[in-house]
Parts: structure tokens; C-alpha cells; sequence
């Protein structure tokens, strides 16, 4: 599980704001920027992995039985899954309400 | 052995780069810094300089081409002008944010329009806030003393930022001149391999240049601030080494009889020396006129400037490229602030010449101490006056 970034001081910054590890960008938390969450109704559902693929983060990862589950984490409420969702099983739920 | 030699100043400058020997230039000819790229791209071609000439489409990328060459690890080197540096700037800023010792000479010149292609500062003053280290030069010994210099202060551990040499365009860059030429083994004994400290490298996987977020960017600035600010040191520490090795001394801001002066020039660049003649005529007069001039722009050097202009009643600074409606030029402005903040208030007037190439004369350097003198006796306003106007 990626973990949250945090401020870090100037001076234990990398040279340049340079990157040594591969993969870094996983710890960085999108799912700060979110205003509405994408919810999944399962009833719904034909597995056809459209959110998966269109996902421009890294929300989705299908389960055990097939069924692609949101990591909120990364979910910055963009809609784009909802919008694909063959089968309108997505829906975009306010944050607060 | 060092050789005097008359020469060119666009081609000592080219000459000074494949003495400092470099690994990649790439460049864009632009008038006038067009002879210094036209000979190095001489140097490589005719197998005297072992460096990668890369002929860009366009300044941008030269110097996105000088940001991945120097990312890799080589001595990278370009220059440019006016339109030219304002079609990079966008990668300069990168290149310094990013760490990377690149050098540049920039053979200053006007931006358009109208379409100039003759020498003020408005490229050098473009470069201000990039975050680059900037010199200017006042003649042909300074611009290859001052490059050798750059490559040594950009790439020392403790610096390793991009500096830019300024040199007046076709007043420097084309004037035949005498130069102290040192050798290969001279200038390697002053100017250690490049030793990169971040480098790009398949075997040791690195993100150069990456997104910041707002966690980040506000710290990424200040160690910005502070290497720049820091590098002050290491740049005297250079000139030290060279006054040692070549005899020739250097400092970030030179007084010219500025000791017991009530009036004082301040200026930067090629118009120096003759604001220098203009000096010794006032003391032959017996008038008490002297010159500060600057040779380091950034990092400020606040301080030293400070030191010497503070006995002055009355000080004449010439900025050679208009801040339009500003409150005066930006030489004029830094000096400002550096009186203010020490509450030294002598009487101040920013004097605008030398734009778009139109001469400045032993006798307008005179006319601005009298004008200076005159409207402190008077008391008028302080602010800003171009000189040589036609009404």
C-alpha cells in the first residue's frame, strides 16, 4: 500500500528534485484532489473491466471473483469510469454528502 | 605557456570553450554571437576540439539538447542573443532548477522590436530571475578569463548551476583585441574533469526533472536561493585560484578611483572602460567622480556594492536596457533596495543608455555626473532619464 507524502524539508531534498526510486509516483495520494467518488453497484456489474482500462490512475484492480474494486487512495473523482461504464453501474457520489 | 595574441573576441571566446574542453556544443547562430558558434563548430570539424556538435532547429533546443547532454554527464556548452536566449528561456529555467552546470555565453544585444540586432542588456536582464550565475564582461581578456572561470564555478560540487557569461554584442564580440591566450595544460591545471554528481545512467536508474507538487516547490525554490546564494564562495574561491595560476585578478564588483568620490558611475559591461575615461578627465578637473562596476549579477552581490558606494553624496546608475514604466532600470532597482534595507539614503538617478546599440561617449558619462550633481543641489525628484533622446 502506497503511503501518504508528506513536506520535507529543503535541505534533505534530492540534487534537482531528482527521483531514485522507481515507481515513486504510486505513493502520491490523488485521492486528495477528489470532490466525488466513483461507486460501483455490483448488482450491475458484467465484469468487463472498462473502468480498469480507462482509469487514467491507479484505482481499479479486479478481485477475486472477477469484480474490479475502487482504491480511493488514488480516485480523484474524474468521472472518466462512470462515463464508460457500458451498463451505467458507476456512479459519481459527492464527497460530504 | 600563455600566448598574447590579437584576436577576435567571438573567436577567443570559442577558443577559450575548446581550451576548457568541452564534450558537447549545441547551438543555434544568431547575430551577433554567430562567429562563436561558427568557429567552435570550425574547432570540432577540423578534428582540433574531440566534442558532439549538435546543430539545432532552434535555440529551444539547443537548450533542451544542453540540459540531456549535460544530464549525461558531459561539459556542455552553447551561446546565444536576444530573440535566441527569449526562445530558450523556457528550458533555462529548467536547467537550473534541475542542477545542471551548463555554460552559455550570451552576446547581449536588444530584443524587438523594432528588429535590432545591436547591444543592450535586455537578454541578460530576461536571464535574471532563471536562477542562472551571471558575469559580464568589460573586454576580450574578461570573456575568456571569465568562461574558463564559469566552467570551473558551474560544476564544483557545492555549486553546480548553469552559469551565463555576458559579453556586449558586436561592441566585445567583434572588436579585435590583445589577449593573454593560456594553453591547454595551463587551463587543465585551473580547470578539473567534470564529475557529475546526478547523472543519467541505465545501470543506476534516475527521474530528472519531475512533476512538484505543492508539498514540494516552495522548498525546491529555496534550495535554489540558497545553492545560489552559496555559490558566492566558491566563486570567489575560483577567482582566487585563477589570480594564483594566471595572474589576473577578478572581483564581483570593481571601484575605479570610487575611494573618496562624492559622485559616483555605476555601471556593468563593455561601457566601463569608457566611463573610466570619463573619470579621469573629471579628476583632472579636480571634480571628486568615481565608478563601481559591477561583474557578478547573480548572486547579487549586495554587500560589496554597498561598501562601495557608501561614501558617496550622489550616485549615477546606468541601466542599459528600459524597465517600461517601472519605477527605474533593474541595476538602478537592486541598488535601491540594497541602500534601503541599510537606511543609507544618497541621492540616486537611474540613467538609461545605450539602447539598441546607439553609442555611449566619454561625454555622456560627464554630463550624467553634472546632471546627478545638479538635481541633488536642486533637490528634484529622483527617477529615471534616457540619455542621448531626441525630443
Amino acid at each position: 500500500m502506497a503511503k501518504e507524502t508528506g513536506i520535507v524539508s529543503w535541505k534533505d531534498l534530492e540534487l534537482g528534485i531528482s527521483i531514485h526510486k522507481p515507481g515513486s509516483a504510486g505513493e502520491l495520494k490523488t485521492g486528495d484532489w477528489r470532490s466525488a467518488r466513483a461507486v460501483t453497484d455490483f448488482d450491475k456489474c458484467i465484469k468487463c473491466g472498462r473502468c480498469y482500462i480507462f482509469c487514467p490512475d491507479m484505482v481499479y484492480t479486479q478481485n477475486d471473483k472477477g469484480y474490479y474494486e475502487q482504491n480511493y487512495y488514488y480516485c480523484k473523482g474524474c468521472g472518466i469510469c462512470a462515463h464508460e461504464c457500458p451498463v451505467d453501474a458507476i456512479t459519481m457520489v459527492q464527497e460530504g454528502d | 605557456m600563455a600566448k598574447r595574441v590579437g584576436m577576435e573576441v567571438s573567436i577567443a571566446a570559442a577558443e577559450a570553450v575548446g581550451l576548457a574542453d568541452v564534450d558537447v556544443i549545441a547551438a543555434y547562430p544568431i547575430t551577433p554571437q554567430t562567429h562563436i558558434v561558427e568557429h567552435l563548430s570550425e574547432l570540432v570539424a577540423s578534428g582540433h576540439l574531440d566534442a558532439e556538435f549538435v546543430p539545432v532547429e532552434s535555440e529551444h533546443s539547443a537548450m533542451s539538447t544542453c540540459v540531456g547532454s549535460s544530464a549525461a554527464g558531459a561539459r556542455t556548452f552553447t551561446s546565444t542573443s536576444s530573440q535566441g536566449y527569449a526562445l530558450m528561456s523556457e528550458i533555462c529555467y529548467i536547467a537550473a532548477s534541475l542542477r545542471l552546470p551548463i555554460v552559455m555565453v550570451t552576446a547581449n544585444r536588444a530584443l524587438s522590436a523594432p528588429i535590432s540586432i545591436w547591444n543592450d542588456h535586455a537578454d541578460l536582464m530576461m536571464a535574471r530571475d532563471t536562477g542562472w550565475i551571471q558575469t559580464v564582461a568589460e573586454n576580450g581578456q574578461e570573456v575568456v578569463d571569465l568562461i574558463i572561470h564559469a566552467f570551473r564555478v558551474a560544476e564544483d560540487h557545492r555549486v553546480l548551476l548553469p552559469v551565463m557569461v555576458n559579453l556586449d554584442g558586436f561592441i566585445l564580440s567583434h572588436m579585435i583585441e590583445p589577449i593573454w591566450m593560456p594553453d591547454e595544460a595551463e587551463v587543465k591545471a585551473y580547470l578539473p574533469p567534470f564529475v557529475p554528481k546526478l547523472r543519467l545512467d541505465p545501470k543506476s536508474p534516475v527521474t530528472i526533472g519531475p512533476v512538484g507538487m505543492p508539498d514540494v516547490y516552495t522548498e525546491a525554490k529555496k534550495v535554489q536561493d540558497e545553492v545560489l546564494k552559496s555559490s558566492r564562495a566558491v566563486i570567489e574561491e575560483a577567482w582566487d585560484d585563477f589570480e594564483a595560476k594566471f595572474g589576473r585578478r577578478y572581483k564581483a564588483v570593481e571601484t575605479y578611483k570610487a575611494d573618496d568620490a562624492e559622485t559616483i558611475l555605476i555601471t556593468m559591461g563593455s561601457i566601463s572602460e569608457t566611463a573610466m575615461t570619463a573619470v579621469d578627465a573629471m579628476r583632472e578637473q579636480g571634480r571628486k567622480a568615481g565608478l563601481v562596476r559591477i561583474r557578478l549579477f547573480r548572486p547579487f552581490p549586495a554587500q560589496d556594492l554597498f561598501d562601495a558606494v557608501k561614501g558617496a553624496k550622489q550616485l549615477a546608475i546606468v541601466d542599459r536596457v528600459m524597465n517600461l514604466n517601472g519605477i527605474c532600470g533593474p541595476v538602478c532597482g537592486e541598488i535601491k533596495s540594497v541602500l534601503f534595507d541599510r537606511q543609507h539614503a544618497p541621492y540616486v538617478q537611474n540613467y538609461i543608455a545605450g539602447l539598441g546599440g546607439r553609442d555611449v561617449t566619454v561625454q555622456n558619462f560627464t554630463e550624467m555626473v553634472d546632471a546627478v550633481e545638479g538635481s541633488a543641489q536642486r533637490g528634484d525628484p529622483m527617477g529615471y532619464e534616457i540619455i542621448n533622446l531626441k525630443e
